[in-house]
């Protein structure tokens, strides 16, 4: 399908930060008129980089220091300011991660579609509307006449992800950089943009750089990957021998993590008897929303239950009302039989200790201005009232625990990756002695192999420990392999709660069916036939 | 979003209604005694009660408040002690006089420091940038009488431009008053113009960090119609929150200002009332004062929320 001249040509690619630092080493791309090229990598791995150096753009405190774009044949470092701003958003446009940050608040949907074909003189204010409609019409919005006219807060993640692929195609440009453009939606939704974007990409004969860290999603859209490690190329090639016959050992390891995920299952054997934890018919409300409906959920001794829902659907609430952050409006939490508090602040230390959080994201939930000792010492004193020497034997046999070195308690967190921060919260919440550790998403925020780590680790805990887990995802991958039971959480209540393999063997309540069918799969062929089933009516 | 108005406006005159009691309370603790100030020399202890039932001071404090706050709603601002003089009669030309100085003051300073905090952001780092930077902070850092003097010595001693004396009575032409109130309006633009070109520069870096500030100059679009289409409309609720702190510091912040040119503007009718301790005058003004402020916040704050389309369109 790909004809012969390569419309994006870029050579020795390399970009410093002004400190010196190269991010992106010596990179080629060679990119025909209709092909997508899929760029692979953890964080930092210069993705996102490479792709605003193909617009000749680089952020604040980054430059591009050498190498040549060829965009059509001409040069593009060469041109001067105006030259470039004329290529960008008319020969090559951006789709960003975040469209609900993309876009602009304070203006009108429409306004900002229709801004690049005016501004680059392609096209009079009239017909750039009436091409963006028909744009929102091919992207699915609702009712794409008046779409337009609403202001970005007033519409969904997904639509809006949407909207901003047709601000990218108004100047019907010959290239797009598509930047992670899935990976901020539920699964569900991101299926829907991924069967819309590479309908675009098709239809309009797009060159396309897909970045991503999901080598399922790359497999979908790509015709080549290229594997990128600390701003250097690992390997590139074919979609399906990248994702078959990786070349290099990364690569294989990125693969193998993938892989895992669809095989391994979790163990009954640390599955004690005795209930710990049960939340009974449990409602609470943020003012006049509800957003746990009567909710039962019980957990057993050294079990985890895995609690997956869409976001908005009431997941981390819950964890709220189990912690006593939010006092529910109804219902009852017993541990050991025993009534909760309905509040924190009513619940003795005791009934503190026994359950414990590790957030979402590491970063935010470290005080940055306090040493990892300080940070995992302070629940050793307040809760068993130790003190000076006594604390910090503790803290270093937490971090062993988690696997840490010991010389790591004088450490402040900006010294730590995001792999070690979440391993610090973990520890932290493990010095209480828990008997319960809520779990919101904790390996969401991270790389799939630090990820993968963390998982480990967990499990390891869990048999050595005896802990009870619950586990909030929307990654359906990690559920099957490290949940006992499962509960499926759609706008408030459960749909399903059972055992793992049975809510995945089914017959699966419909809700649980979409979302177990909207995983992508590493399969160049999944998404056909996701879309084939859906043409039968499935 | 009318109901959010509408909170604001309630609350604005909440506000007002508390800073009058305020008001009220305060001037019952002022050193000294109007009635012995008054009599002077004539006080015995008869002539002084006997004056103090004249002026009402016997009657509960309370109640004195409400009836001067029910007055007061109705234009009626009492009498002075000192001269008998009907109060609204002395204010109202001195509070024109300062709401012109004011309003002069406002349309030099509000354009020119909003759009040099713009060209400042735009070139943030470059030498306009920090030139302007420089010698805001430095007028905001010297004393207004020393802004005052240090131009009366520029524009009147040494180029005779304009008169060190703003001295205008109701008979003054409006180019006249112009003429005559330059200088005070100079050194007021100086004094408020640091405050709100800071503000408007640091509102509008901020807002050209965010991702659809990136996002749009990756459609090519120029650096100044970034700023203008996107930067700015989201940064203007601080702007306009500075900017009405700052005009209304222009009316109530004026009194040294008007002390130093001789203008009579209602901050030296004040001045004169507080130390003849004429209650009722400072009281007058007290509320004037307080009006002018918490009015021109409520408005700010009401057109924040009219240019924030999160507010004002609701999902």
């Amino acid at each position: 399908m790909a004809d012969e001249t390569p419309i994006l040509k870029i050579h020795g690619l390399t970009v410093e930060t002004i400190q010196g630092n190269t991010i992106v080493d010596h990179i080629d791309i060679d990119l025909k008129r209709g092909e997508v090229l899929g760029l692979i990598g953890e964080s930092g791995a210069g993705k996102s980089t490479i792709g605003l150096a193909a617009m000749t753009y680089a952020r604040a405190g980054c430059r591009i220091t050498g190498g040549t774009i060829e965009i059509d044949g001409t040069d593009v470092r060469l041109l001067d300011a105006a030259g470039r701003r004329d290529v960008r958003g008319r020969r090559i446009a951006y789709i960003a991660q975040s469209a609900a940050a993309a876009f602009n608040p304070a203006q009108r949907i429409i306004d900002q579609v229709c801004e690049g074909p005016v501004v680059h003189g392609l096209m009079s204010r009239h017909e750039a509307e009436a091409w963006a409609i028909e744009l929102f019409r091919s992207l699915d919005l609702p009712k794409p006449e008046t779409f337009g006219r609403k202001y970005p807060h007033q519409s969904s993640g997904g639509q809006l992800q949407r909207a901003m692929a047709a601000m990218a195609m108004s100047c019907r440009p010959d290239i797009l950089v598509l930047d992670e453009p899935t990976t901020a939606l539920d699964v569900t939704t991101q299926i829907e943009v991924l069967i819309l974007l590479k309908h675009l990409i098709r239809e309009y004969r797009t060159a396309a750089l897909y970045i991503t860290h999901d080598l399922a999603v790359v497999a979908q859209v790509a015709d080549r990957i290229k594997v990128l490690r600390h701003g250097r190329q690992v390997e590139e090639g074919a979609t399906d021998a990248v994702l078959h016959h990786p070349r290099e050992s990364y690569t294989s390891r990125l693969v193998a993590v993938r892989a895992a995920a669809a095989s391994e299952r979790v163990s009954l054997d640390t599955l004690g008897e005795e209930t710990i934890l049960s939340v009974e018919a449990t409602t609470a409300a943020y003012g006049p929303l509800t957003v746990v409906n009567r909710v039962s959920l019980d957990i057993r001794h050294g079990e985890t239950v895995a609690v997956v829902g869409e976001s908005g659907s009431g997941k981390s609430t819950l964890a709220r009302i189990i912690t006593g952050l939010l006092p529910p409006s109804d219902g009852r939490i017993r541990f050991k039989g025993r009534v909760l508090s309905k509040s924190l602040a009513d619940r003795s230390r005791e009934d503190k200790r026994i359950i414990q959080l590790v957030y979402q994201i590491p970063d935010v939930a470290l005080n940055p201005r306090q040493a990892v000792g300080e940070i995992i010492g302070r629940p050793v004193h307040f809760y068993f009232g130790k003190s000076g020497q006594q604390v910090t034997a503790r803290v270093k046999e937490l971090l062993r625990l988690v696997e840490l070195p010991e010389d790591y308690v004088s450490r402040m967190p900006m010294q730590l990756s995001g792999g070690q921060k979440q391993r610090i919260c973990i520890a932290r919440a493990l010095a209480a002695n828990p008997e319960l550790v809520i779990l919101d998403e904790p390996t969401s925020a991270l790389d799939p192999l630090v990820a993968e780590e963390i998982l480990k680790l967990l499990k390891r805990l869990q048999a050595e420990l005896g802990l009870a887990y619950m586990f909030i995802t929307h990654d359906l991958d990690v559920v099957r392999r490290i949940a006992h039971r499962t509960a499926v959480m759609l706008k408030g209540q459960f749909v399903a709660f059972d055992s793992t393999d049975r809510i995945f063997a089914g017959p699966h309540h419909p809700y649980t069916e979409q979302l177990i069918n909207a995983v992508p799969v590493m399969r160049t062929d999944w998404l056909e036939s996701v879309l084939a089933l859906r043409a039968k009516g499935g | 979003m009318l109901k959010l108005i509408a909170t604001r406006a309630i609350l604005g005159l909440a506000t007002l209604f508390a800073v009058s009691v305020l008001i009220f309370v305060c001037t019952q603790f002022l050193p000294g005694d109007v009635a012995a100030a008054v009599l002077q020399q004539s006080a015995t202890k008869e002539t002084l009660a006997a004056f103090r039932r004249e002026l009402g001071l016997d009657v509960p404090a309370y109640i004195r408040f409400f009836d001067w706050l029910w007055r007061a709603l109705h234009g009626d601002l009492g009498v002075a002690l000192t001269n008998g003089r009907v109060i609204i009669d002395v204010i109202r030309p001195r509070f024109a006089n300062t709401m012109f100085l004011a309003g002069y003051a406002a349309i030099i300073s509000v354009p020119l420091s909003v759009g040099l905090g713009i060209v400042a952001a735009i070139n943030e780092g470059r030498p306009i940038d920090r030139i302007s930077n420089i010698i805001t902070l430095m007028t905001i850092s010297v004393p207004e009488f020393f802004v005052g003097y240090v131009l009366i010595a520029i524009f009147t001693v040494e180029l005779g431009l304009f008169p060190s004396l703003a001295t205008v009575d109701s008979d003054t032409g409006f180019f006249d008053r112009i003429y005559a109130t330059t200088l005070p309006a100079l050194t007021l633009t100086l004094l408020v113009a640091a405050h709100m070109l800071r503000m408007t520069r640091t509102s509008v870096l901020s807002v050209m960090s965010s991702p659809y500030i990136e996002m749009a100059f990756l459609k090519g679009l120029t650096r100044s119609r970034v700023v203008a289409h996107h930067a700015l409309p989201n940064a203007a609720a601080p702007i306009i929150t500075v900017v009405a702190l700052n005009l209304a510091y222009l009316v109530v912040g004026v009194v040294v200002v008007e002390a130093v040119f001789t203008y009579p503007g209602i901050g030296q009718l004040m001045v004169d009332a507080v130390t003849k301790r004429d209650v009722p005058v400072i009281q007058a003004c007290g509320l004037v004062f307080a009006a002018v402020f918490v009015g021109l916040n409520t408005i700010a704050d009401i057109l924040a929320i009219l240019v924030n389309p999160r507010l004002k369109y609701r999902r």
